[in-house]
């Protein structure tokens, strides 16, 4: 499918604007909460005050005595699910800790953990009905933070479970989930070959993904079973999945109509609500409605896992990395499956280290489980790697961009985990960082700059498009692919690119699980990739049809026709025929064959990798503690934009959670483990003042494995501001910071010890 | 959110009558932080009294003798008063720090004052501006100073039915100015980790000749700081005077650790911010 390198488009790189701009400009977009059905029941979680209890029973029938209250539900209306991890390194899942995050079975695993859940016909009666439940509780000591999980008296989270992973595992009662290991070389003769080694232990806290939009849908069982969900999410055909396993139905009869999202970034990938819902609505024969409140998103949803790592790196004196090892702690939360895979998969990546070895550990505590959150456990890693990479730089006497491009890998290089790479960006990244203006702007006193670098996978994955023709010449592109970052009107211009339309006449749409052939959640920042060469396989069939027609029209060979600008052309002797516009092949379907509608369906097996590099300037005051970010430019290989101002706006977003990773989000905990800051008040991500206008850079490598050369551009953004920040940081201060976040008063304490 | 009833009275009369009914009425102005407490069930009134559709209390009248502002005032017009803007410009830096532009739509100085917060921005600003609120109640009006308004976090000498009226603030002497600082880790929609107010008045010699400090955040309620006022009190702002007021301020504040700051970081903080403003004070004192 590779194109000719030299391919000029017409409508792919430019700017339209998007089809769904004006209704959320307007208010009018349709969000998960805006969804209501007549006779419909609101249902609302009664949730643990405790971080580590067990149940010794649940009693709700004072609850389902209150006036107004139509039904309850707990985990013994569930049924019994495997207790098996599946999954492969960058992720997975275990159906029974699955049901029992959406509602707690033996065990209460977090402050505001889910034990039951209560319709009735306002959400002021369910709210006081849940505190009519009645649940006892033997409170049990919550562990807290990664140093309590593995110490060897730690209270076990989840007793009858092994670790499983990659060998040697830890023998005896363990909150270590899991090992992933990766290695290559002899370390030991690395090291020794090594001129300076450059080691530091870091470590950040939980942070939430922030999105704004909190968790809502509305589930409605039909007397015989079958069911509809509205609901916001990344991935309309995994809720069906899960929903159907968690409830213990059969996933056929579930029909699921996405939203629009008001953003996700992996936090909308999980299910917490709809299996919930689900069973309401069946006990209650009502539709039932559930929405979060902010404060139960901070408690019970998505965080990212925090994180302990220990790394060390060695390189000759000419700036050659030889060795580097690892070992990286991420808190799982609750349950298994926090993201240190993808973490150990992208840790050391970017760079040549021969001899290197990396060790995850996937560790459980009494936090809510983690969700994904945009390219999972990377910015964490990168924060390692980054800050030590610009620490031997330092120790080199060395410009961090040169180092960096000297043991930059390249095409043919092997990843840490194991396959070479194909024609990747990273060089081409540093080099247009080394190249901005940006990298030479003066600073002035108590500034600094800091430079790192970040990868990401990207996802291939499952996806399925139906591009289809109308009688007026316009055409309609349907998918199953939530549209979180624009790219719906990627989509739009793939095909007006294809067809030689105008993407005005290009209407995306994203369909309900029933309408649509299946996809793949929107995750991996693959729908504009994968989903992408779907919607361009379609336009492509769909152009064989128009030509068909055509031929057939002016009563010619199908080889005596082509496609050009929207219209077939005739050629080859047949040229007397001239030229037909789409619209009017359109308008003959009816006689020529009838109605064009095309689907295509694949699964790559792989995606093209997106590297970054961020250069951030940072002033500190000195006597406050208080970072101001003055500038950030964020370079990064997109393959080919298919939309610029969303793969800037992708850029944009990335840097801007970054930054307030690196600054000021947190979760702060209490002593029982209860957060303290479920809010945006006090949990602080950066608001519109808090950042400069963030400049980017498109490099454009393209990626070979996609038509266009497009990669995802979603999911990298997120990798390097961490450790760019912390880099800045060190720059402006003296100071090298290996926790986050740099808040003030941290800071302040920082720069006064080193002022001794 | 527990049902609730809701009366919206035209005059104080009215509104004291109201507030004297029910043990559980509580006053609204913009309602922006007691909208919050109840929707986190930390309020639970069982009567909403709207003092928005009082005339006294939604005034604004300035004169020789200075400002009256009525308590249920939305902070965007007093921000938006050229003239009070000119006059009281570290007040106005306060009121403009308090939520963001939209929550000023509907926040109020009265609500500012009555929530009680050690935290409000507006109260240490009020304090060093000298200014006054005039208190109704079933047996009468009262004028108290902000300073002595405030009695611990969440609490008040409001007396049941009692509700302010209006703020008074005296016009600022010649040679005056005053100026508000805060430190948040957000540059906006944020609550002060620490935040200082300072006035100043100049001798024609460029002196300080009265000055006073009021620290947010640090204590259990907005305090004054008046040995920090002392130091600075006969000089020219000069680094030895400014040290000695930051030690004082840094000296007379008894923070704590909470989820905002901890209590080293608000000791030393305070006594920065005491500089600063002092610094800007004497910049617009010296320019008037």
């Amino acid at each position: 499918m590779t194109e000719p390198s030299d391919r000029k488009f017409k409508q792919i790189g430019s700017r339209p604007i998007r089809h769904d701009g004006l209704d959320k400009v307007t208010g009018r977009a349709r969000f998960g909460a805006d969804f209501a059905l007549p006779g419909m029941l609101y249902g609302v979680f009664a949730r643990s005050p405790h971080a580590h209890a067990r149940i010794l029973s649940i009693d709700t029938s004072k609850a389902e005595r209150l006036e107004g209250v139509r039904a309850a539900v707990t985990a013994a209306d569930l049924p019994d699910l495997p207790d098996e991890w599946m999954g492969v390194t960058e992720g997975g899942t275990c159906p029974s800790e699955d049901s029992q995050n959406v509602l707690a079975r033996e065990k209460v695993l977090y402050h505001g953990h889910a034990v039951a859940a209560i319709a009735a016909t306002t959400f002021e009666i369910a709210r006081e009905a849940c505190g009519l439940i009645d649940v006892e509780y033997e409170v049990l000591e919550p562990v807290l933070d990664l140093g309590r999980a593995l110490a060897p008296d730690a209270p076990i989270l989840h007793e009858n479970q092994a670790p499983f992973g990659d060998e040697p595992l830890p023998q005896g009662p363990t909150n270590i989930a899991r090992q992933v290991a990766f290695e290559g070389g002899d370390l030991e003769a690395g090291f020794a070959r090594a001129d300076v080694v450059v080691e530091g232990t870091f470590e950040t806290p939980m942070v939430h993904q922030g999105y704004i939009e909190p968790h809502a849908c509305v589930v409605d069982v039909r007397e015989d079973g079958t069911s509809e969900i509205w609901c916001a999410t990344q991935g309309p055909f995994g809720v069906k999945r899960a929903t159907a396993m968690i409830v213990g139905c059969d996933a056929n009869g579930i029909k699921v109509t996405p939203s629009e999202i008001g953003g996700g970034f992996g936090g909308k990938l999980s299910v917490y609500l709809e299996p919930v819902a689900h069973v309401l609505s069946r006990k209650s024969g009502r539709p039932v409605k559930m929405q979060m409140t902010r404060e139960e998103v901070f408690r019970a949803t998505g965080p990212t896992s925090g994180a302990r790592i220990d790394m060390r790196v060695g390189a000759k004196r000419d700036g050659t990395l030889v060795a580097a090892e690892t070992r990286m702690a991420y808190e799982a939360g609750a349950f298994r499956g926090s993201a240190v895979g993808a973490a150990a998969m992208t840790v050391l990546t970017p760079y040549r280290i021969p001899n290197f070895k990396i060790l995850g550990l996937d560790v459980v505590l009494n936090k809510p489980k983690a969700a994904a959150y945009r390219a999972p456990g990377a910015p964490i890693a990168a924060f390692a790697t980054e800050s030590l990479m610009d620490e031997l730089a330092r120790r080199l006497d060395r410009d961090p961009i040169d180092l960096r491009l000297q043991n930059a890998i390249e095409e043919g290089d092997h990843a840490k985990y194991g396959p070479a790479f194909k024609r990747i960006g990273l060089r081409e990244t540093l080099e247009a960082a080394r190249a901005h203006p940006h990298y030479r702007a003066p600073l002035a006193a108590n500034q600094g700059r800091g430079v790192a670098c970040g990868f990401w996978m990207n996802g291939g994955y499952q996806s399925s498009a139906t591009v289809s023709v109308d009688e007026d010449g316009s055409a309609v592109v349907r998918t199953g692919s939530p549209d979180i970052g624009g790219s719906r009107v990627a989509l739009a211009l793939m095909v007006a690119e294809e067809l030689g339309i105008s993407v005005a006449r290009v209407r995306p749409f994203v369909g309900d699980t029933d309408s649509v052939g299946y996809c793949d959640p929107t995750g991996g920042s693959r729908v504009t990739y994968a989903t992408g060469m779907a919607v361009i396989e379609a336009s492509r069939q769909v152009i064989e049809h128009l030509r068909a027609r055509a031929a057939t029209i002016w009563g010619v060979g199908l080889d005596a026709v082509e496609w050009q600008d929207g219209c077939a052309v005739a050629t080859k002797g047949a040229a007397e025929k001239g030229s037909l516009p789409l619209g009017e092949i359109a308008e003959q379907m009816r006689m020529t064959g009838g109605p064009i509608v095309v689907s295509a369906s694949l699964s790559p097996p792989a995606a093209g990798p997106a590297f970054g590099t961020h250069l951030c300037d940072v002033e500190v005051d000195p006597e406050t503690g208080c970072t101001k970010v003055l500038r950030y430019t964020v370079v990064q290989d997109a393959g080919k934009a298919v939309h610029p101002t969303y793969v800037e706006g992708q850029f944009q977003g990335g840097a801007a959670q970054g930054i307030g990773w690196a600054l000021n989000e947190e979760y702060l905990w209490d002593e029982k483990g209860r957060v303290e800051n479920a809010g945006f008040l006090d949990y602080r991500m950066p608001v519109a003042s808090d950042l400069p206008m963030i400049d980017t850079v498109i490099v454009e490598v393209p990626n070979p494995l996609h038509p266009y050369g497009v990669r995802g551009v979603g999911e990298t953004p997120i990798v390097p501001p961490l450790g760019t920040v912390a880099n800045a940081m060190r720059a402006a201060t003296g100071v090298r910071f290996y926790s986050l976040p740099m808040s003030p008063p941290r800071v302040l304490e920082a720069l006064e010890s080193r002022q001794g | 959110m527990a049902p609730s009833h809701f009366e919206a009275p035209t005059d104080v009369e009215a509104a004291i009558a109201l507030l004297s009914r029910r043990p559980g009425a509580r006053p609204l102005a913009g309602g922006t932080d007691l909208l919050v407490q109840l929707r986190l069930g930390a309020a639970t009134p069982d009567l909403f009294v709207d003092l928005k559709r009082i005339p006294r209390l939604m005034a604004t009248s300035l004169d020789s003798k200075g400002l009256t502002l009525g308590a249920a005032v939305p902070a965007a017009e007093i921000v938006e008063n050229a003239s009070i803007r000119s006059l009281w410009p570290g007040l106005v830096e306060a009121t403009a720090l308090i939520g963001s532009s939209q929550i000023q739509g509907r926040a109020t100085w009265g609500g500012n004052l009555c929530n009680a917060s050690p935290a409000a921005d507006a109260v240490p600003a009020m304090i060093v501006c000298g200014a006054k609120i005039v208190l109704a109640g079933p047996g009468g009006e009262r004028e108290v100073l902000i300073e002595d308004f405030t009695t611990g976090p969440g609490e008040t000498l409001l007396e049941r039915g009692e509700l302010v009226v209006e703020f008074r603030v005296p016009a600022p002497a010649p040679r005056s100015a005053d100026a508000y600082l805060r430190v948040t880790p957000r540059s906006e929609m944020d609550i002060a980790v620490v935040g200082v107010g300072v006035q100043l008045e100049l001798d024609r010699e460029g002196r300080v000749a009265s000055a006073r400090v009021a620290l947010g955040a640090v204590a259990p309620t907005a305090v004054r700081a008046d040995a920090a006022a002392e130091a600075l009190v006969g000089s020219r702002l000069d680094d030895a005077a400014l040290d000695r007021a930051a030690v004082a301020a840094s000296t007379s504040a008894s923070p704590i650790d909470d989820r905002r700051g901890t209590a080293a970081y608000r000791k030393s903080v305070v006594g920065v911010l005491t500089k600063r403003a002092a610094r800007i004070a004497y910049e617009r004192a010296q320019a008037r």
